[in-house]
């Protein structure tokens, strides 16, 4: 009794689910893609971040647990990769480019058509330029012969070594100089949504120039300005080429932030296992960032 | 209908998933069968040197004129040393990638062999009557301490000592032929020729991470070995345990650091560079701007006439000393003995015409050429002996005379994660970011975490 009640009524539903199945088959190219290309090498990834996987010197592979995090924490070189990054990240992406790109932003709004035009195009350049290309023109910059010496010289200043001297200064410029184009492109196009009339009726009611901009454009692109923040930190967050071309993490360690400490780890001494747990934790790192910053802009909607 | 059409959908899309992971596995095994090896070996950054490409071009030409329907392709892996060794792992780590022929740095080969990278070559040498005249210690050097099996068959090997520039040490009022007793000799002829000749460096220690092998071989171990602990200044065989905290250690250290801060090397700017080596051989010590260069016994290479950067006068200019011990104990001197082999992966798809190969470049008529056109100390003893091989350089017979005093790096799997907190250690003395205690400590945590604080053995104060 009670069985045959079950097959009826488990009958439509089979069929259902059947039919559901059918229905969700053109899904599945789609599907399969994902998870071979997008989540498989991350599944890849946090797997082997709990291994001790060597490219040489070992052959098998073992569950090691958090052994990697537990050396990571521990190990000198890994807190100054820490240091080096927020420093590089700070420096270059939040004060550098943000700050320039901002102001290049503002002056462009005011500036004459052909002046617009030139400015844009060569701050853009060095943003259309491939990584490792913008990487060895800095290299040939700030090298001891390189440009920025030459124009000291002929200007009879000191010169030096910028790249052994003050190597995290000249990598952080380096990457203001490619970067601030970004920051520059997403401030023009949230400055032509700010209203005019607000900005005249500022100026009506007796504002000034840094009042204008403080307290009537800084508060209607805010949202856009918290974007432009977080886009910019992930991208510096993961700058590898950059600075491997011009110091390759030295002098010492001098610029070996995340990124770089974790190609050497992997590859120069070996050890994929720590440098792919090291990986881990700069995306832990950016999720962080983007974290905070979508939550500011969270606060600012409430 | 819907229900066709979807089924039609999905056997696409099941044919077409098949079909890719068909075409994907089955792309490499095309073409090889047996008669198509692959030859990986390392060019050199430095694009002007072009020594091992010349050698094995005419022998892969001769290699298929004498075996009908083979066909050897030349991979040249245009890396430094460090990536070089990166690329052919990643390489080895895959069926699809893995060539049937490697050259290794005899450093790398117990590594690579616990890595499961390398096969065992013992069948073949087992019924290869030529492999009874390589030198003994050359062979050993092949052999993996944990199974006692051979993965390699050396063309080279090398010894280490010191290069001088005669012409420069004349200016400096050193006389010449010059032969240091101790450590401290060989610094004060590097002050004399500071004070005496302005604009020259006068000694080179190589150093630092960007140098990799040879900052740890050429500069630091030179070094280390010749402290009193010797063979056993880095790796205890009678305990099987890596030395840490030793005085020897430091004091190796306090040499880097006396060189370069007291200005007596190169500047310390230029020799944390990537691409130093290559400077020191093709341009500094031609152009006269080094007076002592610490270095191995291949450096005629450079300046031979298919060389980089042909020298002729180097033989007149050009004096050699061997490295003398910290302060003369001993037998005085101290070398350090390296080489390079072919070794066959694991994964290699054709690996007995490989084999094949591997005899036909080390017959003893190939070898003597090899060594002679690359300027290194014959691994074949009969080779060794051979006039024509001793006059082909001036300098054969000097480094050769080296082989009694000569060191092996440990031949174990760990080395080159010591070997890369060694240069870790040298380049903060170098660059002054760290003091010799601090830097020594540094090294002593990093190989306890490397290797295991148990495998590990504090060494003599």
């Amino acid at each position: 009794m009670t069985s045959s009640a079950a097959t009826a009524t488990a009958g439509p539903r089979r069929g259902r689910a059947v039919g559901g199945l059918l229905r969700g088959m053109p899904l599945l190219p789609a599907v399969v893609l994902l998870a071979v290309f997008l989540a498989g090498p991350i599944a890849y990834c946090v797997y082997y971040a709990f291994t001790d996987m060597q490219l040489t010197g070992a052959s098998g592979t073992h569950f090691v647990g958090f052994d990697n995090f537990t050396r990571a924490f521990g190990d000198s070189d890994f807190v100054n990769a820490v240091v080096l990054t927020l420093v590089f990240v700070v420096g270059s992406a939040v004060v550098g480019q943000n700050t320039l790109g901002l102001a290049l932003a503002v002056l462009m709004e005011k500036a004459t058509r052909p002046v617009r035009a030139v400015t844009s195009t060569v701050v853009i350049a060095a943003w259309v330029l491939p990584e490792v290309v913008a990487g060895y023109l800095m290299y040939a910059f700030f090298f001891q012969q390189g440009s920025l010496n030459a124009i000291l010289r002929g200007l009879h200043l000191p010169q030096q070594n910028w790249l052994y001297t003050l190597p995290i200064l000249a990598v952080c410029l380096a990457n203001v100089w490619r970067g601030t184009a970004f920051s520059m492109l997403v401030y023009s196009a949230a400055l032509n949504d700010v209203p005019q009339e607000l900005v005249e009726a500022a100026e009506v009611d007796g504002a000034g120039p840094w009042q204008r901009l403080w307290r009537v454009t800084l508060p209607v692109i805010r949202r856009s300005v918290m974007t432009n923040l977080m886009l910019i930190t992930l991208q510096t967050l993961s700058v590898f080429g950059l600075i491997y071309t011009m110091t390759r993490g030295g002098p010492g360690n001098k610029t070996e932030t995340l990124p770089v400490f974790m190609y050497q780890q992997a590859f120069t001494s070996s050890l994929i296992g720590y440098g792919t747990a090291v990986a881990l934790v700069l995306l832990v790192v950016g999720a962080l960032f983007s974290v905070v910053y979508i939550r500011m802009l969270k606060m600012e909607e409430d | 209908m819907r229900t066709r059409l979807l089924a039609a959908t999905a056997i696409a899309a099941v044919t077409t998933v098949c079909a890719a992971t068909l075409s994907g596995c089955g792309s490499d095994s095309g073409g090889s069968s047996g008669k198509t090896i692959k030859v990986v070996y390392q060019q050199q950054l430095n694009n002007s040197n072009k020594v091992q490409a010349g050698f094995l071009g005419p022998m892969v030409d001769q290699f298929e004129k004498a075996n009908p329907g083979t066909t050897v392709k030349l991979v040249p892996v245009t890396a430094s040393e460090n990536d070089y060794y990166t690329k052919i792992q990643l390489m080895m780590r895959s069926p699809a990638t893995a060539p049937d022929l490697v050259y290794e740095d005899t450093a790398t080969i117990n590594s690579d062999v616990a890595g499961g990278y390398l096969k065992p070559l013992d069948t073949y040498l087992n019924t290869w009557q030529d492999w009874a005249s390589f030198a003994a210690p050359a062979k050993a050097a092949m052999k993996y301490a944990a199974d006692g099996k051979t993965y390699g068959v050396p063309d080279n090997t090398d010894t280490r000592g010191i290069w001088y520039n005669k012409q420069l040490f004349a200016q400096a009022g050193i006389a010449v032929p010059w032969q240091p007793k101790t450590w401290d000799d060989v610094l004060t002829a590097a002050r004399t020729v500071k004070a005496k000749v302005p604009g020259v460096a006068p000694l080179n220690v190589y150093t630092g991470v960007a140098g990799g092998e040879a900052s740890s071989m050429q500069g630091f171990e030179m070094l280390l070995y010749g402290t009193p602990a010797a063979n056993d200044s880095l790796y205890d065989t009678k305990q099987q345990k890596w030395v840490v905290g030793s005085k020897g250690f430091k004091d190796a250290l306090n040499f880097v650091h006396t060189v370069f801060s007291e200005g007596l090397g190169p500047s310390a700017q230029q020799a944390l560079g990537a691409n130093f080596q290559a400077a020191v051989g093709t341009e500094m010590i031609p152009q006269g701007k080094l007076a002592i260069d610490i270095d191995g016994s291949w450096m005629p290479n450079n300046w031979i006439r298919t060389g980089p950067e042909p020298w002729p006068q180097w033989e007149t200019t050009m004096g050699m000393a061997a490295m003398p011990t910290q302060s003369g104990q001993g037998s005085g001197k101290v070398s350090m003995s390296g080489g390079w082999a072919w070794s066959i992966p694991a994964k290699a798809k054709s690996p007995d015409l490989a084999w094949k190969f591997i005899q036909f470049l080390e017959t003893k008529a190939n070898s003597a050429q090899w060594n002679s056109v690359n300027a290194t100390i014959a691994v074949r003893t009969d080779v060794a002996t051979d006039p024509a091989y001793l006059k082909a350089l001036p300098t054969n017979e000097f480094f050769s005379a080296l082989v009694p005093d000569t060191f092996y790096r440990p031949g174990l799997p760990a080395y080159t994660q010591v070997s890369s907190s060694i240069q870790k250690a040298m380049e903060a003395v170098t660059t002054g970011q760290a003091s010799v205690d601090k830097a020594a400590g540094t090294f002593d945590s990093d190989v306890k975490t490397a290797v295991g604080a148990d495998k590990t053995v504090q060494g003599a104060q």
